[in-house]
């Protein structure tokens, strides 16, 4: 009915946090070089991690706000929703953003915690020997 | 079938972004987003779905099958949409950016 919307909720919070930390990130590289630690560490900075998350939740939110188009379950007109229009509908619309919504935002946001921990191994990983090219 | 469209296209999208340098200077990468977070969105439904109508789930009329058919090929359509538009505003070979000189010229 409306499910779409808790991605789409976490998505809005998601980039606004983004935005936040990728301001904080470039604060911290135009830092005085005292400031800074002298070594710096070759991996991702969060926000870009973050941006994984939001990319999942958006792209996801679109195409999942197509189908409930698509069903006639949300429409371009006021109130949108059209479960919105009747109590009882709407009550049924609110259980299944709570069930369904939750669970889809859960999951993706699990998704992307098991992409944080296997791009920290990768990260941790020693990088391959490079072939010497005058050796055939 | 939708799901079944939304991970076929996924995967896809995948492994041609893997493979080809040009596809990820392409930002093929927004199609992996789009479709893999579609997938898992769909994947929670399915399960759901599964739980209320248990075996049934997995024997759909004929007319649902084809619907959700369409339904899954007019969203890869969508998706691919969302990617041109993308491609052509960030325009990261430069080719929009050219072509209207170009014309300015």
């Amino acid at each position: 009915m409306a499910c779409f919307l808790v991605p789409a909720a976490e998505a809005v919070v998601a980039t606004i946090a983004t935005k936040a930390i990728e301001k904080k990130e470039a604060a911290a590289l135009t830092a005085p070089a005292s400031e800074k630690s002298l070594e710096m560490p070759e991996k991702l900075p969060f926000s870009r991690k973050l941006k994984w998350l939001t990319n999942l939740l958006w792209g996801g939110s679109i195409l999942l706000a197509f189908e409930h188009v698509w069903h006639g379950e949300v429409v371009p007109w006021f109130p949108f929703l059209t479960a919105a229009g009747d109590p009882a509908d709407a009550a049924e619309m609110l259980r299944e953003m709570g069930t369904v919504g939750v669970s889809m935002a859960l999951l993706i946001t699990a998704v992307w915690l098991v992409m944080l921990g296997v791009s920290k191994a990768v990260e941790k990983r020693p990088e391959m020997p490079q072939p010497d090219p005058s050796v055939k | 079938m939708t799901l079944l469209t939304a991970i076929f296209a996924a995967v896809v999208c995948t492994v041609i972004w893997y493979k080809s340098e040009s596809a990820r200077e392409l930002k093929v990468g927004i199609l992996c987003w789009m479709f893999w977070g579609a997938s898992a969105m769909w994947l929670v439904d399915a399960i759901f779905e599964y739980a209320e109508l248990h075996a049934e789930y997995f024997a759909p009329a004929a007319e649902d099958m084809l619907n959700d058919l369409f339904l899954g090929l007019s969203v890869v359509a969508l998706a691919l949409v969302i990617w041109i538009v993308v491609l052509l505003v960030k325009d990261p070979k430069g080719v929009v950016k050219s072509a209207l000189s170009k014309r300015k010229a």
